[in-house]
C-alpha cells in the first residue's frame, strides 16, 4: 500500500472552513450540554443518569434501536438484493420509495403510523383479533424506529451489490458451489462491511429519534418511555443539569457508535483498495 | 460491468427464488412504507379538494409555509458550501483526526431533537451564555426567526457532505492530480474536474438537505415559542392543527411536506440514473 | 370637534400583546381576543392585536423563563406562574393577589368522559380502580393540567379513608396501574381517547370533556360522568410586568386581564365550558355546570408542598411506577 502525499491544493482553506463551521455549529453548541452537566456537580450527574427510570429508558431506547437496526439489516439486505439484481415492473418506483423515511418529517410519520396501527386503524383492526397490539406498545416503538432507519441499510448495501463482480460468482458456481454456498461464502463477506455500516447508521439514527416515537408510544414509565421523553420530564422539574446529564450520556453513546462506524468504513475501504 | 443478459440468465429454480424474494420485498415495502404515505393523503382529502385548499390557504398556515421557506433558504446554501469544503478536505487529503472530524460532522444525525433545541436555549436563552447581552441590546434570537433558522441549520449540517463524500471517495484523486500536473490551479481543478463529476451527488445532497430542513420538528419545537402566525413552521403547524381537532387540515398541511418528500425522491432517482449514464 | 376626532384617528396606536397560554384555551382566547380588541378600540381608539402561543403549561412557563417575550401568561396552575416569578423575577412574587379570585377569572373541574351508554358503568372514582377498566389521562410530570387530575384522585381517596395517606397512596397506585396510555399533554390524551379509541374513561378537565362532546359525532359516542367529589381547578392569569414595561404595553395588558372578569368575557368563557366567577353568568349557564363538592389546592397545602410531595423527583408519583410496587 503506497502512502499518499497531499499534493492537491486547497487543503488549508477547505479544512479551515470545515473545522471552523464544525466548531461553531456543532462542537461549541454541544459543549453547552457538557458544561451545563458539569455545573451540576458529579453527585447530581450520577443520581440523574443512574436513576432506575432513566436506566429503564436507556434499555428501551437502545433495545428498540438495536431491534430496528436488526430488522432493517434483514429486510434492507433483501430489498437491496432485489433492486440490485433483478428487473421487474415498477422497479424504478420501488427504488425511489426506499428513501421515503428520509424525506418524510418525523412527526408526520409518527402520526401516520399511529393512525394505521392503533386498534381502530387500517392494520390495527386486523391485528387486534389476533391479539397483536402495535400502537402504544413497545412493538409500536420498534416499528417507528425501524421505519426511520430503513434507507440506511439499503443505500449502503445496494452499491456494493451492484458493483459485485459476477465473474467471481460464476467461478464459484463452476467450481461446484451451491446457490447458498455462493451466497454465504462469496457474496455475504463482500457485502458484510456495508451491511454493518448501514445497520450501525440506522442504529445511531434510531437512538436520537423522538418525533415519530412519541406519537405511537404509551409513554408509561419503566415500560415505554424513551430517553428523550425523560429529558423533557427533567426540564419540567426545572432540573436543567439533570436533563443535560441524561443528554450528555446519550451524546457520548452516539459519538462512540458513529466513530466506530467511521473507523470501520475507513478500514474496509483500505482493504478493498489493496 | 454487469449486463442485463447476465442478470436474467438463471435456472428455473433460480427464477422461483427470484420471484419469492421480489414478492416478499414488495409486500414489506407496501405494508411498511407505502401505507403511511397513503394514509396521509387519504386523511388530507377526507373533506375533498375544497377542504384541502381551504386548509392550505388559512393565514396561519401560509405564515408557516413562509417561515419554513426562510429557514430552508438559510440552511441549505450554508450547508451546501460547508458540504463542498468538507468533502474536498476529507476525500482529497489524508490527515490525522480525519475520522474524528467525520464523526463530529455526523453527530447532528444522531442527536435527539430535544437536545438539538436545548443547546440553543442554553446558549441564547435569558439565563444562557449570551442571554444578558442579548436582552440588553433587545435582540431576540430564540423564540424568533433567527433561533428557528439556527436550529434548522444544525440538524441539516451533514446532509450535503454525506452525499458528496462517498462519491468523491469512489472517484479517487487521480483526475485532480492529473489536472494539477497539466498546470491547472486549485480552483480550476475544482470547477472543471471535480464539480462536473459530482454534480448529480451534489444535487441529490441539496435536495435531501432541503427536504429535511423543511420537515424538522423536534428541535424547532423547542426554540419556536409557538407564536401563532409568527414562529410556527409547517411541521409545527401540523401539530397545532392536529391538537386542535382539525385532523383533515393537519394532514392536508402534512401532505405538503409529503409532496416535497416525494418530489425529493423522484429527483434523486433521476439524479442517480443520470450518474449511471455518465 | 371633527378636527380632534380625526386627530384621534391619525394618532391611534397599534399595540401588540403576546398571550402565552396552555393547550386547551385555543378556542377560548380566539373569541376573547376579538371581543377585547373591539372593546378597546371603542374605548381608546387604539388597535390592539393579541398573538397567541399554546403549548403545555409547564413548557410555556419554562419558555417564558428563558426569554419568550410574553406580555401576559394564562396558564393551567399557579405553580407554573410562581416558577416564572421565582426563577426569572419577571413578575412579583405576590402576583396572585393582584387580581380577584386568586387571579383565576374562570375555573374548571375534573370529570370523566366515557363511551356512550357507559358500558363499564363508571360512576365515581372508585370505579376507576376496578379490574378491567382502562384509563386515559396525561402524565402529571409533563402536564400541568394532569396534576389537578392526580390531586383529585388523591383527595377522593383521602376522604374515603379518613385521611389515611397509605390508603390514598394505594388507591393512586391502583389508578395509574389502570392507565393504558400516559400522554405528555392534555390534548394528546383527549386525542388518544376519542381518535384512537383507546381506554374506557378519559379523566379530563370539564371544558375538555365538553369540547369532545361537541366535536362532530361526539354526542353519539361519548358522555360525561361527574364524580361525587372533584377539585376546583383554578387556571390563573398574570401580567409579565418586566416584559410589558419593556414593550410599553403595561396599560393595555392590565386592561386585558381585567377584561376577563367582565360579563362579556365571562359569558364567552362559559360558552367554552369554563365555570365563570360572576354569579349572574354562572346562573345563566347553571345547566351545563352541575354542582359538585370541590377540594381546592389549599387542601393539599398549596402548590409548593403538593409539587414537592407528589410530582418532584422521587415524589409519590415516581414511587408508584417503581418496579416491584
Amino acid at each position: 500500500m503506497t502512502t499518499r502525499r497531499n499534493v492537491l491544493p486547497g487543503f488549508g482553506i477547505s479544512t479551515g472552513i470545515t473545522l471552523a463551521y464544525v466548531s461553531l455549529l456543532i462542537l461549541i453548541p454541544l459543549s453547552a450540554v457538557f458544561l451545563s452537566t458539569a455545573a451540576g456537580g458529579w453527585d447530581h450527574f450520577r443520581s440523574a443518569v443512574t436513576s432506575p427510570q432513566v436506566i429503564a429508558s436507556y434499555k428501551l431506547t437502545i433495545g428498540a434501536s438495536i431491534g430496528g437496526a436488526a430488522i432493517n439489516a434483514v429486510f434492507g439486505l433483501l430489498v437491496a438484493w432485489v433492486l440490485a439484481r433483478y428487473d421487474f415492473f415498477g422497479k424504478r418506483l420501488v427504488d425511489a420509495i426506499v428513501d421515503l423515511p428520509f424525506a418524510l418529517p418525523t412527526a408526520v410519520a409518527g402520526l401516520s403510523l399511529a393512525a394505521i396501527y392503533s386498534d381502530n386503524g387500517w392494520f390495527g383492526r386486523y391485528l387486534l383479533p389476533l391479539g397483536i397490539k402495535v400502537a402504544f406498545t413497545p412493538t409500536g416503538i420498534l416499528l417507528a424506529l425501524t421505519f426511520v432507519g430503513f434507507p440506511f441499510v439499503v443505500r449502503n448495501v445496494q452499491p456494493v451489490l451492484e458493483d459485485l463482480d459476477l465473474e467471481v460468482e460464476e467461478a464459484a458456481r463452476s467450481l461446484g458451489a451451491t446457490r447458498w454456498q455462493t451466497f454465504s461464502r462469496v457474496i455475504l463477506p463482500t457485502v458484510l462491511p456495508a451491511l454493518v455500516t448501514g445497520s450501525a447508521l440506522a442504529l445511531a439514527r434510531a437512538l436520537g429519534e423522538y418525533g415519530s416515537v412519541v406519537f405511537i408510544s404509551a409513554n408509561i414509565p419503566f415500560k415505554t418511555q424513551i430517553t428523550s421523553l425523560l429529558i423533557i420530564t427533567k426540564l419540567e422539574e426545572y432540573d436543567y443539569t439533570g436533563a443535560t446529564a441524561i443528554a450528555a450520556v446519550m451524546l457520548l453513546m452516539s459519538f462512540v457508535l458513529l466513530l466506530a462506524i467511521n473507523l470501520l468504513q475507513a478500514r474496509s475501504r483500505r482493504y478493498q483498495e489493496t | 460491468m454487469t449486463t442485463r443478459r447476465h442478470r436474467n440468465a438463471e435456472t428455473a429454480s433460480g427464477k422461483i427464488i427470484r420471484w419469492i424474494l421480489i414478492t416478499i420485498a414488495l409486500i414489506f415495502l407496501a405494508l411498511f412504507l407505502i401505507t403511511p404515505l397513503v394514509a396521509v393523503f387519504a386523511q388530507a382529502l377526507d373533506k375533498g379538494w375544497a377542504g384541502y385548499w381551504e386548509a392550505i390557504r388559512e393565514p396561519d398556515t401560509l405564515a408557516a409555509i413562509r417561515l419554513t421557506l426562510i429557514a430552508a433558504a438559510f440552511a441549505v446554501p450554508l450547508n451546501t458550501l460547508f458540504g463542498i469544503a468538507a468533502a474536498w478536505s476529507i476525500t482529497k487529503f489524508d490527515f490525522r483526526g480525519k475520522n474524528l472530524l467525520l464523526t463530529v460532522l455526523d453527530l447532528p444525525f444522531a442527536v435527539s431533537p430535544v437536545i438539538s433545541g436545548l443547546i440553543f436555549v442554553l446558549i441564547f436563552g435569558a439565563q444562557g451564555w449570551f442571554g444578558p447581552w442579548l436582552s440588553e441590546h433587545d435582540i431576540q434570537i430564540i423564540f424568533a426567526v433567527p433561533g428557528i433558522v439556527l436550529a434548522t441549520i444544525f440538524v441539516t449540517v451533514p446532509f450535503v457532505a454525506r452525499e458528496l463524500i462517498p462519491h468523491m471517495q469512489a472517484q479517487g484523486r487521480e483526475e485532480e492530480e492529473a489536472a494539477l500536473v497539466l498546470g491547472a490551479s486549485g480552483l480550476q481543478t475544482f470547477f472543471r474536474v471535480t464539480l462536473p463529476n459530482v454534480r448529480w451527488s451534489l444535487l441529490a445532497g441539496v435536495i435531501l438537505c432541503t427536504a429535511r430542513a423543511m420537515g424538522e420538528f423536534g428541535a424547532v419545537s423547542v426554540v419556536s415559542g409557538h407564536i401563532r402566525g409568527e414562529t410556527n413552521t409547517i411541521p409545527l403547524q401540523v401539530e397545532i392543527l392536529y391538537q386542535g381537532f382539525n385532523y383533515v387540515a393537519a394532514f392536508a398541511v402534512a401532505s405538503l411536506l409529503t409532496f416535497l418528500g416525494l418530489a425529493t425522491l423522484i429527483i434523486k432517482k433521476f439524479v442517480e440514473w443520470k450518474t449511471l449514464e455518465t | 370637534m371633527v378636527l380632534s376626532l380625526s386627530c384621534g384617528l391619525l394618532f391611534s396606536a397599534d399595540l401588540k400583546l403576546l398571550n402565552v397560554s396552555y393547550d386547551p384555551t385555543r378556542e377560548l382566547y380566539k373569541e376573547i381576543n376579538a371581543a377585547f380588541a373591539k372593546a378597546w378600540k371603542a374605548k381608546t381608539g387604539d388597535n390592539v392585536t393579541i398573538n397567541q402561543s399554546h403549548d403545555g403549561s409547564g413548557k410555556q412557563a419554562r419558555s417564558v423563563i428563558v426569554g419568550l417575550p410574553a406580555d401576559v401568561v394564562t396558564l393551567a396552575l399557579a405553580y407554573d406562574i410562581d416558577a416564572i416569578a421565582q426563577k426569572s423575577g419577571q413578575l412579583p412574587l405576590n402576583w396572585q393577589t393582584l387580581l380577584p379570585n386568586n387571579s383565576a377569572p374562570y375555573t374548571s373541574t375534573v370529570v370523566f368522559l366515557v363511551r356512550k351508554g357507559n358500558p363499564k358503568k363508571i360512576k365515581d372514582w372508585n370505579d376507576l380502580v376496578r379490574a378491567g377498566v382502562s384509563i386515559v389521562t396525561p402524565n402529571p410530570k409533563t402536564s400541568g393540567g394532569a396534576r389537578w387530575n392526580y390531586l383529585a384522585a388523591w383527595g377522593y381517596a383521602l376522604r374515603q379513608n379518613a385521611n389515611n395517606e397509605t390508603a390514598a397512596a394505594n388507591f393512586t397506585k391502583q389508578f395509574f396501574k389502570n392507565v393504558s396510555v400516559l400522554d405528555t399533554g392534555a390534548r394528546g390524551a383527549t386525542t388518544t381517547f376519542i381518535q384512537r379509541g383507546i381506554g374506557d374513561v378519559l379523566v379530563a378537565w370539564e371544558n375538555e370533556a365538553w369540547l369532545s362532546i361537541n366535536e362532530p359525532g361526539g354526542k353519539d359516542k361519548f358522555e360525561i360522568v361527574v364524580p361525587s367529589v372533584s377539585i376546583l381547578a383554578e387556571p390563573p392569569v398574570a401580567m409579565v410586568e418586566k416584559v410589558a414595561k419593556k414593550h410599553g404595553t403595561a396599560t393595555v395588558a392590565k386592561a386585558y386581564l381585567e377584561y376577563l372578569y367582565t360579563p362579556e368575557a365571562q359569558d364567552i368563557a362559559a360558552k367554552h365550558y369554563y365555570r365563570p366567577r360572576l354569579k349572574a353568568v354562572a346562573d345563566k349557564y347553571a345547566r351545563q355546570f352541575p354542582a359538585v363538592p370541590m377540594m381546592t389546592i389549599a387542601d393539599f397545602g398549596g402548590w409548593q408542598q403538593a409539587q414537592k410531595k407528589h410530582f418532584d423527583d422521587q415524589g409519590i408519583f415516581d414511587k408508584i411506577y417503581q418496579p416491584g410496587n
